[in-house]
C-alpha cells in the first residue's frame, strides 16, 4: 500500500479533527493511506455517523408490538397484519437541493426509494416535507422561486417515472430557509412478512455482487458536503450533486425484487451516501464478517478513476448484494432480463476487514466494525435554546372579515395544487385520499384489505419558540391527522433538520426537540423506527428554525375515507375539543401573527397531551362509526381557516357558526390551539355521546348551509363571505405569487 | 374474455390495467413481456401507461422498435382490439398505428388531475356501452399529452367519426380538444386519460370501466 504524506491540511480538508485522525491511526496501527483517509472521512461524517446526535437519539422509544425492525437498518418495518409488513423512512436531501434543486430533489427521492426496496418492499407511496425562503423577498425571492420550481419538478420527474405515487406532504415558506431549503422525502413500501431482506453479509466465501449503474465521478464527498455549513464557495460544489436516472431505478427495483424471489440472495444494501464504502463496511459490520473487493471489476463510467474516487463516488442507482456461492447464475439471469449490469466484485471473508484491491494490490484495509460503528461520539455542549424576547405586537384595526381572505392566500395556508398536480399521485391505483383531500393520505393495500394513513408534520415557528413543545406538537398533530381518518397511529419516523451542532444553543435545540419527540411518541404509542438527522443547515452563519419533521403511519379498514369538505346542507357542525383557550403570548406563534403582524413572539400553542389523546380516541370512534360526513382538524390558521377549507368542496356547501366565547375575536377565529376537530354530522346526538364518554367537549357550533360562510360570536357577526371568492384566493395564490413581480429593494 | 397487458421495462400502469380488467371487470388477463414476438392469443391488447424505455428521447420512440410491437401490429392488422392508454397512446402514434403526435403539454408541466371526458362516438368497440355526449370523470397524468396533427388529418379524423373522446376542459393544449382517437378500422384506440384508474368506486370514479365493458361487449358480440 502506498502511503502519501498525510498533512494536517489534508486532514482538515476531510473535515476530520486532529483527535479523530489520532483515532484512525490507533485503529489501523499505522498511518492511513489517502484512500483510507477518504473512506474514514465519509463514514465518520456527521451525515453517516450521527456523531453529534447519536447519544441523544438513544432516548427515542423504538419498541412496540407491531415493530418488526427498528432503527439501524435501511428502513423501519411494521407489521400490518394479513401476513404483510410495511417498510418506511424519511430522509433529507437539503444541501444538494440548494446547490442543484432539480437533481438534488430527484436523487433525494431515488435514495429513499432504494432504502425501501432494498428491504424487499415495493414502494407504494412518497410524501414530502418542503421548506423554502419567501417567494416575495426582494433580495432572494427570484432564487427561492427557482428552487421551488426545480425541487418540485425534480421530485415529479423521479417519482412519476419510477411509478410511485406522491400522495401528500407539506410546504412552508420562511426567510430562515432562504439559503437553506429543506427537502425531506418519506417513502413507504409493502411486502410479505417472510420476504423482508436485511443489509447483512454472511457466509465466508460468498460472492459480493455489484448491480445497476456504473460508477462515475459524481457525488464524491456528497456525505461530507451535507455535513458542513454553506459558504459562498458552496455553489462550486455542484459536481458533488449526483444525477438521477429514474428509469434505471425502476429496472433496479423490478430486478432486485425478482432476484430476491430466487432465494439466492443473502443480504443486500443500496449504495447511497458514501456509496461503495458505506455499503461494503456496513454489510460486513452487521454480519460480523469481512469483505474483500477488487476495484478493477467495478463497472466504471469513466477511465482512470482512482481508488479514492471509486470508493467515494455517490453515483446513483447502484446496489450491492451478497449471494449464495454456486447460485450466482440465478441472480445474473434476472439482472440480464432487466438489461442491468451485475458483476461479482469480491467475496465475504472471515477476518472482519474491508479489504480493497486495485490491480491486485491492497489500497485499503480497515476493520469493518470500527469503521462503520465506532465513529467518534460527541456529547456536544448544549446551553439553552436561543431566547425569543420579542414583545407581542398584535395589529389594531384588522377585522376578522379582512383577515380570513388574507390568511387563505398566505403562502403556508393556501392550496399547494401548483406543486402536487405535477406529481402522479394515483399510479398503482391505491390512493384513496391524495393531496389536500383529507387530513392524511390514505392508501389501500390490495393484498390484505387494510389501508394505511400517512401524515408528515413539522412546525419550525413553534420549535423556534420552544423546541421541546414544538416537537411534541408535531407528534400530536401528525397522530391527530391519522385519527381524523379513523386510523390508529402505529409507528413513526423522523427527520431532524437543525443548524450547526457545534454551537451550544443549536445543540440545545436539538436535544430538547429529541426529548420532546421521545416524550410524545412514548405517550401516543408511536415508536420511532428510523429516520435521519440533517445538521449544519446554515448558510453564512444564518441558521434555520429548528425543524423536526415527523412522519407517522396509521392502520385502518379499507373504505372510502372521510374527507375535508362539507357534503350536505342542514348538518350540525360540531367543534370536537371545543373553542379552546389562548392568550397574547401563545398567539405569537400563529399564522395570524406571521401574516398580519409579520412577527413571531411568545410561545407555541399549549398542548395537553392527555386531552389530545382523548380527542383522538373520540374522533376515531366517531369516524369509524360512520357518523362524520366530513372531518378536518384545526391547525395553521385555526378555526376560521379550517371552516373555510371545509367549504371548498364540489358541493359548495358552507356553514354558519356562532361561538360562545369571550376571547378576542381574532384569537377566537385564528388561534392554533391543538386537540380540536371540525366535524359535520347528521347525528349530533350520537357524536355528543361518544365525545362525552371520552371526556371531550363537543359543542354544536353551527349548521351547514347552501351558500356562504358566516362566523358569529355570541350572536354578533364577525364576518361573512362568499365561498367562491375565498376559494379562488386559496386556489390561485401560490401560482400568482410565483408570477408576481418582485418588489424593489427598500432603502 | 382474455386481455393481454404489454409490459415494457418502464411500464408502471401495467399492474393497474391488469387489476382493472381482472378484479374490476372480472375477466382474464395476462402480462406480455416486451421482447416477446408472440402475444399468446388474447382477445384484446392493452398498452399501459408509464415510461416504456425511460422515454428520455421522444415518448415511445424506442418502444416502437420492440419485438412485441411487431406482434401488436400484426394483431391489429388482423382486426384485434388494441387499447393504448397514456404512454400506450404515445407508442401507438410513434408506431404509426394511429395518426398525429403527442407533444409537451401547453403548460410545460406534468399534470395529474381529474378531468371531464366527453364521449364523441358510440360507434366503436371501445365506446359501444357508452353514450355519445356523455361526460366521464377520469384522471390524466402526463407531461406530453398535447395531441397535434395537421389540419387535413384532423378534418379527416372528424369526418370519419374517429375522434373517440374530447376534453370537456382542455388541460394540455390538444388541438380541437382531442383526448382519444380511433384507427381507420376502429379497432385501435389511443387515449391520454386513464380509464384503469377510474374503474373502482373507491378510487373516486368508476366511469372508466365503461371503456372496458364496451370492449367486453364487442368481443362477446363476435364470439358469443
Amino acid at each position: 500500500m502506498t502511503t502519501a504524506a498525510i498533512s494536517p491540511e489534508l486532514i482538515a480538508q476531510h473535515q476530520l479533527t486532529p483527535g479523530e485522525y489520532q483515532k484512525i491511526v490507533h485503529i489501523l496501527g499505522r498511518q492511513p493511506s489517502y484512500t483510507e483517509l477518504g473512506i474514514f472521512s465519509v463514514m465518520w461524517s456527521e451525515h453517516c455517523s450521527y456523531k453529534s446526535s447519536r447519544l441523544h437519539l438513544k432516548k427515542l422509544p423504538t419498541r412496540g408490538k407491531l415493530v418488526v425492525q427498528g432503527p439501524g437498518e435501511n428502513a423501519g418495518i411494521v407489521d400490518i397484519g394479513g401476513g404483510c409488513v410495511i417498510a418506511f423512512k424519511i430522509e433529507s436531501h437539503n444541501h444538494p437541493s440548494f446547490i442543484e434543486p432539480f437533481q438534488g430533489a430527484a436523487t433525494g427521492v431515488g435514495g429513499i426509494l432504494r432504502d425501501i426496496f432494498t428491504m424487499g418492499a415495493r414502494p407504494i407511496a412518497v410524501l414530502n416535507s418542503l421548506r423554502f425562503g419567501r417567494l416575495d423577498d426582494s433580495r432572494t425571492g427570484a432564487r427561492n422561486r427557482r428552487i421551488l420550481g426545480g425541487v418540485t419538478s425534480g421530485i415529479a420527474h423521479y417519482g412519476n417515472c419510477f411509478g410511485v405515487p406522491t400522495v401528500g406532504g407539506e410546504c412552508i415558506f420562511e426567510s430562515c430557509y432562504d439559503g437553506n431549503p429543506l427537502v425531506n422525502v418519506f417513502a413507504l413500501g409493502v411486502c410479505k412478512k417472510e420476504d423482508v431482506f436485511y443489509a447483512k453479509a454472511a457466509g465466508v466465501g460468498n460472492p459480493v455482487i455489484y448491480v445497476g449503474a456504473r460508477t462515475g465521478r459524481d457525488g464524491i464527498h456528497g456525505a461530507s458536503m451535507a455535513s458542513a455549513e454553506f459558504t459562498e464557495e458552496s455553489k462550486q460544489k455542484r459536481p458533488n450533486v449526483q444525477v438521477g436516472d429514474p428509469f434505471m431505478e425502476k429496472l433496479l427495483l423490478e430486478a432486485c425484487i425478482e432476484a430476491m424471489q430466487t432465494g439466492a440472495i443473502v443480504g443486500i444494501q443500496d449504495m447511497g451516501a458514501a456509496g461503495l464504502t458505506c455499503s461494503t463496511c456496513e454489510m460486513g459490520s452487521r454480519g460480523g464478517v469481512g469483505i474483500e473487493i477488487e476495484l478493477d471489476r467495478v463497472p466504471q463510467r469513466e477511465t482512470g478513476m482512482t481508488p479514492y474516487e471509486i470508493m467515494l463516488s455517490e453515483s446513483q442507482e447502484r446496489m450491492l448484494l451478497v449471494a449464495e456461492k454456486g447460485r450466482e447464475e440465478e441472480v445474473f439471469r434476472v439482472f440480464r432480463k432487466w438489461g442491468l449490469e451485475a458483476v461479482e466484485i469480491g467475496l465475504v471473508t472471515a477476518d472482519g476487514k474491508l479489504r480493497v484491491r486495485q490491480h491486485g494490490e491492497i489500497v485499503a484495509e480497515i476493520p469493518n466494525r470500527e469503521l462503520a460503528d465506532e465513529a467518534p461520539l460527541y456529547d456536544r455542549p448544549h446551553s439553552a435554546p436561543p431566547e425569543v424576547t420579542k414583545a407581542p405586537a398584535l395589529p389594531e384595526g384588522v377585522t376578522v372579515q379582512d383577515a380570513l381572505p388574507a390568511l387563505l392566500a398566505a403562502p403556508d395556508i393556501c392550496s399547494k395544487r401548483w406543486i402536487w398536480e405535477q406529481y402522479d399521485y394515483q399510479v398503482r391505483t391505491n390512493t384513496l385520499a391524495g393531496p389536500e383531500r383529507a387530513d392524511a393520505a390514505v392508501l389501500r393495500i390490495k393484498e390484505t384489505g387494510a389501508s394505511i394513513a400517512m401524515s408528515l408534520d413539522g412546525n419550525g415557528r413553534y420549535c423556534y419558540l420552544s423546541p421541546r413543545e414544538g416537537a411534541k406538537l408535531a407528534v400530536a398533530e401528525c397522530c391527530r391527522n391519522l385519527s381524523v381518518m379513523g386510523a390508529l397511529p402505529a409507528a413513526a419516523t423522523n427527520c431532524l433538520n437543525f443548524g450547526n451542532p457545534e454551537r451550544p444553543e443549536i445543540m440545545a435545540q436539538l436535544v430538547e426537540a429529541i426529548e420532546g419527540i421521545a416524550e410524545a411518541c412514548q405517550f401516543f404509542d408511536t415508536p420511532i423506527t428510523g429516520g435521519n438527522v440533517s445538521l449544519y443547515n446554515e448558510t453564512l452563519g444564518e441558521g434555520i428554525y429548528p425543524t423536526p419533521v415527523l412522519g407517522i403511519v396509521g392502520l385502518m379498514k379499507t373504505e372510502a375515507p372521510v374527507t375535508i369538505p362539507f357534503k350536505r346542507a342542514g348538518r350540525s357542525v360540531v367543534l370536537l375539543g371545543g373553542v379552546g383557550a389562548c392568550n397574547e403570548r401563545r398567539f405569537g406563534s400563529t399564522q395570524y401573527a406571521k401574516e398580519m403582524a409579520r412577527s413571531l413572539w411568545g410561545l407555541p400553542p399549549e398542548l395537553d397531551m392527555d386531552r389530545e389523546k382523548r380527542v383522538q380516541a373520540a374522533i376515531r370512534e366517531i369516524v369509524t362509526a360512520g357518523l362524520a360526513e366530513s372531518a378536518h382538524d384545526l391547525s395553521d390558521g385555526g378555526l376560521a381557516v379550517a371552516l373555510a377549507e371545509c367549504s371548498f368542496g364540489k358541493a359548495g356547501i358552507g356553514a354558519q357558526i356562532d361561538l360562545d366565547s369571550g376571547l378576542r375575536p381574532e384569537m377566537l377565529c385564528f388561534h392554533e390551539g391543538p386537540s380540536r376537530v371540525l366535524v359535520s354530522t347528521a347525528d349530533a346526538k350520537r357524536v355528543a355521546e361518544i365525545a362525552a364518554r371520552h371526556g371531550v367537549e363537543a359543542p354544536v357550533v353551527g349548521v351547514t348551509i347552501e351558500k356562504g360562510i358566516e362566523i358569529r360570536q355570541r350572536s354578533m357577526t364577525l364576518g361573512s363571505w362568499e365561498i367562491a371568492a375565498l376559494q379562488s384566493l386559496y386556489e390561485h395564490s401560490l401560482e400568482s405569487s410565483l408570477s408576481a413581480p418582485i418588489a424593489q429593494n427598500h432603502v | 374474455m382474455k386481455f393481454g397487458v404489454i409490459v415494457f421495462p418502464g411500464s408502471n400502469c401495467d399492474h393497474d390495467a391488469f387489476y382493472a380488467v381482472s378484479a374490476n371487470l372480472g375477466q382474464q388477463a395476462e402480462f406480455v413481456w416486451h421482447d416477446s414476438t408472440a402475444l399468446g392469443n388474447p382477445d384484446a391488447v392493452i398498452l399501459p401507461g408509464g415510461f416504456s424505455y425511460g422515454d428520455y428521447l421522444r415518448c415511445g420512440a424506442i418502444a416502437k422498435f420492440s419485438p412485441v410491437m411487431q406482434a401488436v401490429k400484426t394483431f391489429a392488422a388482423h382486426g384485434g382490439l388494441v387499447l393504448g392508454i397514456c404512454n400506450g397512446f404515445q407508442i401507438l402514434v410513434e408506431a404509426g398505428l394511429l395518426p398525429g403526435a403527442l407533444v409537451r403539454n401547453r403548460g410545460l408541466k406534468f399534470v395529474c388531475r381529474e378531468i371531464g371526458l366527453r364521449v364523441e362516438t358510440a360507434h366503436s368497440p371501445f365506446t359501444g356501452a357508452l353514450e355519445k355526449g356523455q361526460v366521464l370523470r377520469m384522471p390524466i397524468a402526463h407531461g406530453e399529452g398535447c395531441y397535434v396533427a395537421d389540419e387535413r388529418t384532423l378534418d379527416e379524423l372528424e369526418g370519419e367519426d374517429r375522434v373517440a373522446f374530447r376534453y370537456a376542459d382542455n388541460p394540455n393544449g390538444s388541438l380541437r380538444d382531442i383526448a382519444g382517437v380511433l384507427s381507420r378500422e376502429r379497432n385501435v384506440l389511443g387515449l391520454m386519460p386513464h380509464p384503469e384508474r377510474a374503474s373502482d368506486p373507491l378510487m373516486g370514479s368508476s366511469d372508466g370501466l365503461g371503456v372496458f365493458q364496451s370492449m367486453l361487449q364487442a368481443i362477446r358480440a363476435v364470439r358469443p
